[in-house]
């Protein structure tokens, strides 16, 4: 890609390095400022499952030299800035023998899926209830309603989830209350299967899509004032072009870019706001996980996610970064905002 | 328009419509948002004093009792000595609520005002000294506003434990100083390049003078959408924390409240009132965050004032 100058790439590549070695460092610095011990929890969760442990000392120092505690901290923290850029993120202390990798490569596809899902939808909804709102030619009731419905925009999905989950799951049962698929279906690519997923899905990606179209629609609104006023809008109105022409081709084409890039800034909190919906709907995905793992204070895991997510937001922002100058040519590549 | 006389209430509508355009301040959005806030700081404060705390306590009274006029899925019917019904462990839920809402709006309030404060430093410092200090400024801020506060938070509470509310504000401070330091960062560069500041550096106005009182009064109506932005992330980072079962254990916040809700199976119990109370009361504070945002929206963009004519 010629296209983009060496100074703004190597400056995003810059940024997208320092995001993601800062929170590695932060996720490693701050359970070792603790006095928690996690061979000692280990040992403790031995000692739930036997009733007693036996010569408890020494299996304590095996495991700290197994956790690679011994080690100088240089060296430690060496060894796991690399382990972290191989995704090894060692074993789960809660479900022992089953590798931290293993279990996010099972959570990822599930969160990723319901994530590009409610995105794609609260995007288009929103960006385009947001142009109706100003567009003259809409309906009065669609001014009045969409800006009643915007209310809910400032609402995290988990409140919302909570309310659809109780009338749709509880009181009406028409959607099922909690997992990613039903019990008895057996995952594959089958029919059943499929309609399960769909059916144990729509509730999650509802209570995100309900609470952040507002988001977009607010952006476009003031977008599209912008819009509104400029001169080959009015010339456009002067050939008597058909109003919903004029809406689409002119006006939502022009006002929809700066949309995306609110898209970056938004993504952190939309990641994390999902992994909220995850844990309540007990999804099988990241925030599942996460949840579990610290019930059961199970530190690899919980770092393993917390940096996965991280780096697929700093992922999200540094691709936008990127992509955003070649959709709107307005905006050139400088290597300086 | 006709030319016909206009009457005297229309006049007065008039009026009053000019003169509310003249002072953006006084905009319906900023008061009802203002007025959401505030009923809940009240509601905190009567309730202290025309309610007994003391029934936050554990087995304070029988427990899973509904709202009165209500009855639960044992057939008891709610008692008017627990107006909000009870929870699980037998607290009361009215006065669960009358503790645990401001709780979690004070950690919002606090965590976003550190922000704000440090924000205002760096951001300044950054538009006025430049060269190096303003990289390292800019790129850290950067770096940190792509970082999700909810997943740091949580590696950081689940190695420590318990915290506090005072010492859960600081931590997610350490997230939302970021979009104000860029926000100001950008404008002092542009007001930099202004006629009056440049005038008031040429009068001799010291860096302190022309920061303070030169540019600090126009960057006010930004400030203020920038803190109550970073409150409501505040408060989401901080339930998203509860909800997860981290956060305060032993002081009651709304998100806790829901956290043990989910945990007994509120939701098949049919118990609303259990989960329902906090999470409305979670929405009532965002949406008058969000009402609050809006109407500064208008006060700092004049353009969108026109479209409610």
């Amino acid at each position: 890609m010629g296209r983009i100058p060496r100074a703004y790439l190597v400056n995003r590549l810059i940024t997208l390095g320092l995001t993601v070695f800062i929170a590695a460092t932060l996720i490693w610095i701050i359970p070792r400022l603790s006095p928690v011990d996690p061979a000692e929890i280990m040992l403790g969760r031995m000692a739930a499952g036997a009733g007693a442990v036996a010569n408890s000392e020494e299996i304590l120092a095996q495991l700290r030299a197994n956790f690679g505690l011994e080690d100088p901290l240089l060296v430690q923290y060496t060894k796991y800035l690399w382990n972290i850029v191989t995704f090894d993120f060692g074993i789960s202390t809660a479900t022992f023998p089953t590798s931290v990798a293993s279990l996010i490569a099972q959570a990822l596809p599930w969160t990723l899926g319901l994530m590009i899902l409610s995105l794609v939808i609260t995007f288009l909804i929103g960006n385009l209830l947001g142009a109706l709102m100003v567009w003259e030619e809409s309906p009065n009731l669609v001014k009045v309603a969409i800006p009643a419905a915007m209310v809910f925009t400032s609402i995290p999905p988990i409140l919302s989830g909570l309310l659809l989950m109780w009338v749709f799951a509880a009181k009406l049962q028409w959607f099922p209350l909690t997992g990613a698929y039903g019990l008895t279906v057996e995952p594959g690519w089958t029919w059943d299967f499929t309609l399960s997923v769909i059916e144990h899905g729509t509730l999650p990606a509802l209570s995100i899509v309900i609470v952040t179209f507002g988001f977009w629609a607010l952006g476009m609104r003031g977008l599209m004032i912008t819009v509104q006023g400029e001169d080959y809008v009015t010339l456009a109105k002067a050939k008597g072009l058909r109003p919903r022409a004029i809406l689409y081709r002119y006006m939502i084409r022009n006002a929809i870019l700066p949309q995306i890039t609110a898209f970056a800034l938004k993504i952190g909190l939309l990641i994390a706001g999902q992994v909220l919906v995850e844990r309540i709907f007990a999804y099988n995905g990241m925030g599942k996980l996460l949840y579990d793992a610290i019930l059961d204070q199970d530190f690899p895991v919980i770092q393993g996610v917390s940096y996965v997510i991280i780096l697929m937001t700093a992922l999200s922002v540094f691709l936008v970064d990127l992509i955003y100058p070649f959709i709107d040519p307005r905006i050139r590549h400088e290597a300086r905002p | 328009m006709t030319d016909a006389p206009l009457t005297k209430a229309e006049d007065r509508r008039r009026a009053r419509r000019i003169r509310r355009f003249d002072n953006p301040w006084l905009n319906p959005k900023l008061f009802w948002g203002a007025g959401l806030l505030l009923g809940i700081v009240i509601l905190g404060l009567l309730g202290r004093v025309f309610w007994d705390p003391d029934l936050v306590f554990v087995g304070s009274a029988m427990p899973k009792l509904p709202p009165p006029g209500f009855e639960n899925l044992r057939g008891q019917g709610g008692t008017f000595a627990h107006p909000l019904g009870t929870e699980g462990s037998g607290r009361d839920m009215f006065a669960l609520i009358v503790i645990a809402a401001p709780n979690s709006l004070f950690v919002g309030l606090l965590a976003s005002l550190i922000g704000m404060s440090v924000g205002i430093t760096l951001g300044f410092t950054s538009g006025f000294v430049g060269g190096r200090t303003d990289d390292v400024i800019r790129v850290l801020s950067d770096v940190m506003i792509t970082i999700p506060p909810l997943l740091i938070l949580v590696v950081f509470q689940s190695a420590f434990g318990d915290v506090g509310l005072t010492m859960m504000a600081l931590l997610i401070a350490g997230f939302v100083w970021q979009s104000p330091t860029r926000l100001i960062r950008a404008q002092v560069l542009s007001m930099k390049q202004s006629g009056y500041v440049q005038m008031a550096r040429l009068s001799g106005a010291s860096t302190a003078h022309i920061m303070f009182r030169e540019m600090l009064p126009n960057l006010v109506p930004y400030l203020f959408g920038s803190f109550i932005a970073n409150v409501t992330t505040a408060i989401v980072t901080a339930v998203g924390l509860e909800v997860l079962g981290l956060g305060p254990q032993r002081i009651p916040t709304l998100g806790r409240v829901i956290y043990e809700a989910i945990n007994s199976g509120a939701l098949i119990q049919n118990l609303w009132w259990w989960w329902g109370i906090p999470t409305l009361l979670l929405a009532v504070m965002f949406i008058g965050l969000l009402l609050i945002n809006l109407g500064l929206d208008e006060v700092s963009n004049p353009r969108l004032r026109k479209l409610r004519l």
